[in-house]
């Protein structure tokens, strides 16, 4: 065959695949908005999950699903930045960085559900929490620290070494350098980084089967003393969450409307991963104007 | 706040000080990576040896047997080797559609269509990581399962729709990574390629896959260990049996799906229970020989 024929012919595979990859996400996507968008109403995002009889909402679910998410940034972000510090600006070829890298490796590559039974080890069997909101946000903390240390350790390598260099030209200390040099300029990277985050932790759900449990109790929202057991702000009830909801009312629920619900709470949790996206980008890009001189 | 006031601003503590906090601080979020690393290690590998240890089962008929009936009273059998073979089936089909179709897509953004291809991939790839896995179990579920039903045969819930679904999910990982790999490549390459006459294939196909060959490989593995470790999307679609598949189209089951479906009903400390974490075990240890095969496969790049 002539060379130039088969040149022709892998060009036109190659956009076969490229077409291929775009439909898939296309059709991914159409098909659960499509499905999705009907079912969604203030009725179904309000109203309390029913275990056996159909109509039921996905409140609690969904409050669950920010909360854990909350609490989880909470853990991750200082534990990240400080990782993240340490490995861009401390840490110096060796072993320690090196342990420290593998780790990072290691943790990263662990199936999640690895990370959810290590959950049920440590956090509800070995402190006695039994499933509860704490043991999932931190099983979900180990989950993304990786994602995290990595972020904050690529933000602050690229900004200008000019910068940090001027800084400790004019005899300013490390720290002082990282704390009021390096870090506002890393925060718009930074920022971009763990909204993402954010976004993978709201879609997981394997971690939290084992951590956050399967159930949500019936929640007052009149109550806001953390102590109670009614209450959603506790941190020690089970909570399920809206990725965990979407598993379990497929494979074990005894809904009659199933498709429905499924249909719905996958419509939810598509439609908060693309808006964690665009944030993302928006803010990223907003924050980076503001405290920069770009344009 | 100004630059001046921040850089400058007095603190009644030595600088000295500061910065000692400061590194320890830092060093302190370092370690707790390590001591989570360690922590998981020996937590999931005490309990993982107990069934054999604690309870008597015999690692050989663990690994090699294919029978698992572990709530039988009189006779529990404890062969896990439907659900290995299972894990390593759908790893090792759905790589090879995601590696071709990931790696044709990284080239298509870098050789083909530098411009506006990776304008409209780009984000195509990113949206794709978000997708919950649930979600994507859900849409196998209702869409593939049923389509396969009409279309192949058997029931729908196969070896078949759990790779079709793990493709997809590894998809963008096997593309960012080999996109990476090929723009990270020197332009020389191409370049002296093309002043010799080859074509764009020739080039594609002579010269810069051979040179990434080491990353592409490594974002292969990447895929597959993702696809190895996930659970609940397989689990939706795969059937969950316990006998060996005989086609593509037959049910079968993954290490994950039978831990994900069996760990609830255990009481905890049981040996039923045992056999399950010595499954998960397995899943430790085999995303330690990936992370040791992806070492292997970087310290061999070139570029």
């Amino acid at each position: 065959m002539n060379s130039k024929v088969t040149d022709r012919i892998a060009t036109f595979i190659f956009y076969l695949i490229a077409a291929t990859i775009v439909t898939v996400l296309v059709g991914l996507l159409g098909y659960i908005i499509f499905h999705g968008f009907s079912k969604l109403n203030l009725e179904f995002l309000t109203s309390p999950s029913s275990s056996f009889r159909a109509g039921g909402g996905i409140g609690n679910q969904l409050f669950n699903s920010f909360y854990i998410l909350f609490l989880t940034m909470v853990f991750t972000i200082p534990l990240g930045l400080g990782g993240g510090i340490y490995m861009a600006e401390y840490a110096r070829p060796g072993k320690l960085t090196n342990a420290i890298r593998t780790c990072i490796e290691v943790l990263a590559s662990l199936p999640s559900i690895v990370i959810g039974m290590f959950g049920l080890l440590m956090f509800v069997n070995l402190t006695g929490w039994g499933y509860s909101i704490l043991g999932g946000a931190l099983a979900l903390t180990v989950f993304n620290l990786p994602v995290m240390v990595r972020v904050c350790e690529d933000a602050l390598r690229t900004v200008q070494r000019d910068q940090k260099e001027a800084s400790l030209a004019l005899g300013i200390t490390h720290w002082h350098t990282i704390k009021t040099v390096l870090l506002p300029a890393a925060f718009p990277s930074i920022l971009t980084g763990a909204i993402l985050a954010s976004g993978r932790v709201f879609g997981e759900a394997a971690a939290l089967l084992f951590t956050a449990g399967l159930t949500t109790p019936t929640l007052d929202f009149a109550n806001w003393n953390p102590f109670d057991s009614t209450s959603p702000l506790n941190v020690f009830r089970p909570a399920e969450t809206l990725a965990v909801h979407i598993w379990a009312v497929n494979t074990q629920g005894l809904i009659p409307d199933v498709r429905e619900v499924a249909d719905g709470s996958s419509a939810v949790l598509i439609i908060s991963v693309l808006i964690f996206n665009l944030l993302a980008r928006w803010i990223g890009s907003v924050v980076h104007r503001k405290i920069t001189a770009s344009k | 706040m100004t630059a001046s006031q921040r850089l400058l601003k007095k603190s009644n503590k030595s600088a000295l000080q500061m910065e000692m906090r400061g590194k320890s601080i830092v060093l302190i979020s370092a370690l707790i990576i390590i001591s989570a690393t360690i922590a998981i290690t020996i937590f999931l590998g005490t309990k993982g040896l107990q069934a054999f240890f604690n309870n008597g089962v015999s690692i050989y008929e663990f690994l090699t047997s294919t029978n698992w009936n572990p709530t039988n009273a009189e006779s529990p059998a404890y062969g896990a080797l439907p659900f290995i073979i299972g894990s390593f089936a759908v790893t090792i089909l759905s790589a090879l559609i995601a590696a071709p179709l990931g790696i044709g897509g990284a080239i298509f953004m870098t050789e083909i269509a530098p411009s506006w291809g990776k304008k409209i991939l780009q984000p195509v790839i990113e949206l794709l990581v978000g997708i919950p896995s649930v979600v994507y179990g859900f849409i196998g579920l209702s869409v593939l399962v049923p389509f396969l039903r009409d279309t192949v045969g058997g029931q729908g819930f196969s070896l078949l729709a759990g790779m079709i679904v793990l493709s997809i999910m590894i998809l963008p990982t096997v593309t960012s990574i080999a996109t990476d790999a090929m723009s990270s490549l020197p332009k020389g390459l191409r370049e002296s390629s093309y002043a010799i006459g080859a074509t764009r294939w020739q080039t594609i196909w002579r010269v810069l896959i051979p040179a990434a060959m080491p990353t592409l490989l490594t974002a292969v593995v990447l895929g597959m260990a993702r696809a190895f470790g996930e659970a609940l999307a397989v689990q939706m679609v795969i059937g969950n049996v316990r006998t060996l598949p005989s086609a593509i189209t037959d049910p079968s089951a993954t290490l994950t799906t039978i831990i994900t479906l069996n760990m609830g009903h255990t009481t905890f400390g049981s040996v039923e229970n045992n056999v399950l974490w010595s499954l998960a075990l397995i899943l430790l240890a085999m995303s330690f020989i990936f992370i040791i095969l992806i070492r292997y496969l970087s310290s061999r790049r070139q570029f």
